[in-house]
């Protein structure tokens, strides 16, 4: 599902004289009409395609005319592509500030998935202006906001830009919705998505990838020869008791649902004509839809669990406790590379790679390019783009003994003047991105005691997202900082995440207990897990928050990773 | 631009920055306010820079003008009215310093020819007159523009202001390099990537590339906003001699390396990686490529050419009676007259497939074959120096496959170029019987291997999942534990061979049972 399925479906357009709708792609346009409308997101290589079909046009004499709706905004590039090609002028443009999508009462998409790849990889800022005007919109709907908390650059330049936008606009007195925004950059923590999932909905997402808050079905969930799509929201009363719910307790769950469901059924037994009536005319239809629904969860549990069963995911699971804790490292890596080996899933072994990398701040120089060499043996030596792209990021590095890096970096800087001392600060920086993984988890108490019985059906803290081996770090710095009301105390933390961190006070005056003020916007720049909003709700309902989240997109492992693939043209 | 130094330093520091605000009306008070404010803002950002009095005069001029009033639409004036003595609802973040005043640094050559940079500046002034303020005229209103247009001269922040706001306007009018500088260096402090590229690109019409490249290298941000620019346009050649510029050769190896994605045909592929050879790899990607390319050609070797034909030569005769069925496999397959291709379809070609999935390929179809020959595992094992470990699983798993028992067994045996005694293997055999079992082997040679797992609980558990009674009910016994065999009798078919070994077991005498 796209979001413009969402927004508005082909019989809504079709009531809007729309004739059929194509798909952008490289090739040559079939349709026949007079109009031509395009929607697209500002990228060059789309503008690219449409001037072709313009220029084919205009080379058989063909008038049309061309419209392109750019969303959400129109880029200089791609109006110079426009002008370049000839066709500027023939073709008109405008825009369509479309910033949010609800996926549900708690979620607001901006489905911009590219916002993560563009920003993080390529270091440009376009969308970053976006995402200022999200909060700005919110802002101006909700707003004002009393407090606004963040961490990392591009929390930073957002917050600059929305409050420069706050300062030249018109603010009216309205009642504060909202308390308080926490913005927080996706490189501030890579671990928490890297993690397999075992929440329902992150599992579900992991395994059949959740669209737009929709998933496909296949046959082997649905035991038919049908795929379905299902909205997964909190209208599904089903789903929304075991979204959040660890998998082991779902089966149980479901069930427990199931025997509810039969006896429900069952009353119909011994019920008199009139009874009948009530029964058929209240209550069988939610009934029904009940039925269908368990039957899918129930069918997608099996499914997963087949799925899970087959890739040892148990094994799987336990080494990436091991790397979470800092246990039994070698192991990790014999496992790692036996999974390498065997061609066991690409992508589950470069995420495996990156947590070991991130974990341990970074592999050994012998690790690191046998790793790499059997990695591209096994699954193609254009994996070399790959590497380069993640060695960028900091997801996948060598390590450097961090003495001889800070004592060269001081010798350099004295050796040259200040030009070029900036020049070689850069070529460290990506040196100093290293994760402080096991200082920060020490610091932050994310692996709790692995002698204690954790018990799933009773979570006592986030931490039961990941089977109880690991508070996911994202989130804990959004309690802590809750908690404190700010930074203080947390130096420390904020030092070995790369500092850019704010806290500031804004002019509300709402009262400091009202249900507002304990509303908290997170926005996460770069994308969040399912599980990291599972982790959220667990804390909203612990600590008596009521948590929105904002993404920029919802991500996983594989989407994360494969913004950053290379072996494609 | 008379007053005093002391008066000055009032006048600039007189009222806290704060945004522009535009009033409908254009009466002398309201301009100069207006331009008081545009200044002041420039001030702060300039501040680092203020012993050049050049400047500062320069600006000043600017105020003497009246600024910007003009084409600001109701939406902005309705709302500026309120706005004007508002403190900030949230206060800036203090950063380190920002960029622009780093840049500043890095003009100091330009700033010895300032003069000349002035003039330049007032020529393209009169420009304005002619012809390149008419072309961002369709967006003003009308009637007020014709008159404006001989007063407006936006300054870089200015412009860079509209720009951000969305608006139509003309660079062309900045064509001192300083002011082209200034004009990227406000982009850059505004954290707005899409205009930041929009002053790229009009940098990158109207200066010579080295100039450009030259002035990059002190701006990381711009820099990384062109590179992203370039590629998404996919203007590799200006990419390079950029990347070459900055001295950043390995990533401009690693662009050139990465067009062989869009080459189809298998012939230019390979020839356009022999060309890549020659790129600055570091010393461990160069290695890479070079089997990348090897890789390539051998897989043409084997799947389409005749090694006769290409010339390509065996040492013995017997060898070259094994060639005519190894070579040309699509030939082979096409001719039908192998058994091992109409047993076992190829399901793809071996073309582009990495290197492990070609070992498993060659063990598949060519196991056995002399290591004199392109397609032989062993030839692809010494050529690749594929680990022992690598080298062991894949053909496992391809053996197993084709239900080859007695070459499994021997890859634990036999082979003495492995130096292995009897039954060892440098992959933990949980994971050799993984392995046979996702090959659906049998009871009988799973056992095998079950039983060599040293671990007991590990290998009661495999041995229990995979039914291989005789070795779940002799590791009971030698851990002398009476209760789970008895328990396991429950799990064994009554009257079976198995369920009578226990009886034996449980009536012996002689053990000595731990329970």
């Amino acid at each position: 599902m796209s979001p413009l399925d969402r927004i508005a479906n082909m019989s809504t357009l079709k009531q809007h004289d729309i004739v059929k709708l194509y798909k952008v792609e490289y090739k040559a346009t079939v349709s026949l009409s007079d109009q031509l409308c395009f929607l697209i997101r500002p990228r060059i290589q789309t503008v690219k395609w449409i001037c072709d079909v313009v220029n084919a046009d205009k080379a058989v004499g063909r008038f049309r005319r061309y419209k392109i709706i750019f969303t959400p905004q129109r880029f200089f590039a791609c109006e110079a592509v426009l002008e370049e090609e000839g066709v500027f002028g023939d073709v008109t443009t405008d825009e369509w500030a479309f910033y949010l999508l609800p996926l549900d009462d708690d979620i607001l998409s901006m489905e911009l998935p590219e916002f993560f790849h563009d920003n993080f990889l390529a270091g440009d800022q376009r969308w970053l202006r976006t995402v200022g005007g999200a909060l700005h919109l919110l802002h101006s709907v909700y707003g004002p906001f009393s407090k606004l908390y963040g961490i990392g650059s591009c929390s930073q330049m957002t917050y600059e830009w929305w409050r420069e936008q706050v300062e030249q606009g018109e603010q009216g007195a309205r009642p504060a919705e909202i308390g308080s925004v926490f913005l927080i950059d996706r490189d501030v923590d890579f671990v928490t998505p890297l993690c397999s999932q075992v929440v329902y909905e992150g599992l579900l997402d992991d395994i059949f990838r959740i669209k737009c808050g929709c998933v496909e079905f296949g046959p082997d969930v649905t035991s038919s020869d049908r795929s379905v799509k299902v909205m997964l929201n909190s209208q599904d009363k089903v789903f929304n008791e075991i979204r959040n719910e660890h998998f082991s307790n779902v089966f149980g769950f479901l069930s427990q649902k199931a025997r509810n469901l039969q006896t429900a059924y069952d009353k119909r037994q011994g019920m008199d004509i009139k009874q009948m009536k009530t029964f058929v005319s209240e209550e069988l239809k939610g009934l029904k839809q009940e039925h269908r629904l368990l039957s899918l969860h129930i069918g997608a549990s099996e499914s997963i669990m087949k799925k899970k069963t087959k890739q040892d995911f148990q094994e799987l699971l336990q080494r990436e406790h091991c790397l979470l804790e800092g246990f039994e490292i070698r192991e990790s890596i014999s496992f790692i590379e036996e999974h390498i080996n065997r061609q066991i899933s690409m992508m589950e072994s470069l995420r495996m790679l990156c947590l070991l990398s991130i974990t341990e701040n970074g592999l050994l120089p012998k690790d690191y390019r046998s790793l790499k060499t059997q990695y591209l043996q096994s699954y193609g030596f254009d994996h070399l783009l790959t590497f380069s792209n993640l060695r960028q990021l900091g997801l996948l590095v060598e390590q450097q003994g961090a003495e001889t890096l800070t004592v060269m970096e001081s010798k350099v800087g004295k050796l040259v003047n200040d030009k070029t001392a900036g020049k070689i600060t850069d070529a460290f920086s990506s040196l100093a991105r290293r994760s402080h993984f096991r200082a920060l988890s020490r610091k932050l108490n994310l692996v709790p005691k692995s002698d204690e019985e954790y018990d799933l059906r009773v979570p006592k803290d986030m931490a039961y997202i990941f089977s109880g081996a690991y508070v996911p770090l994202s989130c804990r710095l959004i309690e802590q900082v809750l908690e404190r009301d700010g930074w203080a105390g947390l130096e420390d933390v904020t030092r070995l995440l790369n500092g850019h961190e704010f806290a500031v006070t804004g002019g509300s005056r709402a009262e400091p207990n009202s249900d507002a003020q304990r509303l908290v916007l997170v926005l996460f720049l770069g994308g969040c897990t399912f599980s990291e909003i599972s982790a959220l709700r667990f804390l909203g309902r612990a600590k008596g928050y009521k948590f929105i989240v904002v993404t920029t997109a919802v991500t996983n492992s594989s989407r994360l990773l494969e913004a950053l693939l290379g072996n494609h043209a | 631009m008379m007053r005093s130094k002391a008066d000055e330093e009032e006048y600039w520091h007189s009222s806290k920055f704060k945004a522009f605000t535009f009033e409908d009306e254009d009466d002398e008070l309201s301009r100069l306010k207006e331009s008081k404010q545009a200044v002041n803002s420039i001030r702060q950002l300039v501040e680092e820079d203020d012993d050049d009095d050049d400047d500062d005069t320069e600006k000043v001029s600017w105020s003497g003008e009246p600024v910007g009033s003009i084409s600001w639409s109701i939406k902005e004036m309705a709302g500026s009215n309120q706005k004007i003595d508002r403190e900030p609802a949230f206060p800036r973040i203090p950063t380190e310093p920002s960029t622009l005043n780093k840049s500043h640094s890095g003009l100091s050559l330009s700033s010895l020819f300032r003069g000349k940079a002035k003039s330049e500046n007032f020529q393209s002034f009169s420009d304005a007159f002619s012809d390149s303020v008419r072309i961002y005229a369709p967006e003003l209103r009308k009637p007020k523009s014709e008159y404006k247009d001989y007063v407006c001269d936006w300054s870089p922040e200015e412009t860079v202001q509209r720009l951000l706001q969305g608006k139509a306007v003309s660079l062309e009018k900045f064509r001192s390099l300083q002011d082209k500088l200034l004009l990227l260096d406000f982009a850059v402090a505004a954290h707005d990537g899409n205009v930041i590229t929009a002053v790229l690109i009009y940098l990158k019409r109207s200066l010579r590339k080295e100039v450009l490249f030259r002035e990059l290298q002190s701006r990381q941000t711009a820099l990384r906003h062109f590179i992203h620019y370039l590629t998404e346009s996919r203007e590799q050649k200006l990419l390079l001699e950029l990347l070459r510029a900055l001295g950043r050769t390995e990533d401009m190896a690693l662009l050139q390396y990465k067009e062989h994605l869009s080459i189809t045909d298998e012939n230019n592929k390979r020839d356009f990686l022999k060309s890549c050879l020659s790129l600055p790899f570091s010393a461990e990607d160069s290695a890479h490529v070079q089997d990348h390319y090897t890789l390539l050609e051998r897989q043409i070797i084997v799947e389409v050419r005749n090694p006769f034909r290409s010339g390509l030569h065996w040492s013995t005769g017997c060898l070259m009676l094994r060639s005519c069925c190894q070579a040309a496999d699509r030939q082979a397959e096409r001719g039908g007259k192998v058994e091992i291709y109409q047993r076992f379809p190829r399901k793809a070609s071996i073309l582009n497939m990495p290197l492990i999935t070609t070992l498993y390929y060659c063990c598949f179809y060519h196991y056995g074959e002399p290591e004199g020959t392109f397609s032989s595992p062993l030839n692809v094992r010494r050529t690749f120096k594929i680990s022992e470990k690598q080298y062991f699983v894949t053909a496992l798993a391809a053996r197993a496959k084709l239900k080859a028992w007695s070459d499994v067994d021997a890859l634990f045996t036999g082979r003495n170029w492995l130096g292995f005694t009897r039954k060892k293997s440098p992959l933990s055999f949980h994971r050799v019987v993984d392995v046979l079992q996702r090959n659906s082997a049998p009871t009988q040679v799973l056992q095998d291997y079950v039983a060599l797992i040293d671990d007991a609980e590990l290998r009661i558990s495999l041995a229990q999942k995979l039914k291989c009674h005789d070795i779940v009910i002799s590791t009971f016994r030698d851990m002398k534990d009476r209760q789970m065999l008895v328990a396991y009798r429950g799990k064994v078919e009554p009257g079976s061979a198995p369920e009578r070994k226990i009886d034996d077991l449980l009536n012996n005498q002689q053990i000595r049972w731990k329970n």
